[in-house]
């Protein structure tokens, strides 16, 4: 705790709105295939994940509420906010085009997800440290499990190696935004609570190669890199999502089960 | 494309159970694609501590058809059953 009482809360609360809005806006991308998928097996498996995903957001929003101590609770941070000021990666608002398009989303994410995890159970805050240790959990089955389809469709026929391959060329260039430090990373790192973004990223290299060799898919190498998502600055797509997310509650404000 | 997948029997060991029970079915290419479909289908309210899965082409099931000559014989032999002993007030409940 040592760290929460000397950081900079409005460092600390943006920091928790990065970590809760990629957890919040990845997990609504992922309900969007709800009776959609193509396999039953498959929808369920997906409605899980989007849950896992969103009970994440619930807990890393509440506590950015909390720090931020402006009187809003997670649910005005999910609902109130206009696109600007979300600050989730580019890459988990990239639209699900198809299923190789969401599931080779799902593995860069989740590749990285699991080690922004790990490292964070290590925090100097006990609140982030217990939020890490529950959804790293949950995230290393999401990880499981997007790695073996993407070895099975990479390695599969020639439609869905050509499918994983166009997935892997149009999400490459949202992939770098995850690794890049900035000021607000800088401070949480100076303070123990989390870890450089930069620091992640032999980790994350290491399994996207091994995957990818796997599956047969060419590494893409180096390429121009997007970013902004964590500043705020984001794709048109966000802008769609948020409006069928927030509808109900722009529309019927307050309004409760 | 799940009709062009195996059709798989799920059985769960549950919390407090000591036997795998039956739980339904579903589809998945292969076994390890079984367990895990199971985990999301089956347990998704912490019904399980372990999942078998097991073909269903790879059970042999009695046939409804012979019911008659597998069952009915065991039907008039109640001296089967543990019903004709005294047992003692002092056991009390069985």
């Amino acid at each position: 705790m040592a760290g929460a009482e000397t950081i900079d809360r409005t460092a600390f609360a943006e920091w928790l709105q990065r970590v809760g809005d990629n957890a919040l806006i990845l997990g609504h991308r992922v309900s969007e295939w709800c009776g959609h998928a193509p396999a039953l097996e498959e929808d369920i498996a997906l409605a899980n994940q989007a849950l896992d995903l969103i009970g994440q957001c619930q807990l890393w929003l509440g506590l950015a509420a909390e720090v931020e101590d402006k009187g809003r609770s997670a649910d005005d941070l999910a609902f109130l906010r206009d696109a600007g000021a979300f600050r989730n990666l580019l890459l988990v608002e990239r639209p699900n085009g198809d299923f190789a398009q969401t599931l080779m989303r799902q593995f860069l994410f989740d590749a990285y997800h699991v080690e922004l995890l790990r490292a964070l159970k290590g925090s100097t805050d006990n609140r982030v440290a217990e939020i890490a240790a529950k959804a790293e959990k949950e995230v290393a089955y999401h990880l499981e499990r997007s790695a073996d389809l993407v070895i099975r469709l990479g390695d599969g026929s020639a439609e869905s190696h050509a499918r994983m391959e166009q997935a892997l060329k149009s999400l490459w260039p949202y992939s770098g935004e995850m690794f890049i430090d900035d000021a607000t990373d800088q401070a949480m790192a100076d303070a123990g609570i989390a870890p450089l973004p930069s620091t992640l990223r032999a980790a994350w290299d290491e399994t996207v190669a091994a995957v990818l060799t796997e599956a047969t898919l060419a590494h893409p190498g180096q390429a121009w890199q997007h970013k902004g998502g964590k500043q705020g600055v984001h794709s048109e797509h966000l802008g769609f999502l948020l409006a069928e997310m927030q509808f109900l509650q722009r529309a019927y404000p307050g309004a409760v089960w | 494309m799940s009709s062009e997948w195996p059709l798989w029997e799920v059985f769960i060991r549950g919390q407090h159970g000591l036997n795998h029970r039956h739980v339904g079915s579903l589809h998945a290419p292969d076994a390890e694609m079984a367990i895990r479909n199971a985990r999301d289908v089956y347990t998704r309210r912490n019904e399980g501590v372990s999942i078998w899965v097991v073909r269903s082409n790879d059970i042999t099931a009695s046939s409804p058809s012979e019911k008659g000559p597998l069952f009915e014989p065991a039907n008039s032999k109640v001296y089967r059953h543990p019903t004709f002993f005294d047992i003692p007030d002092e056991v009390g409940h069985m």
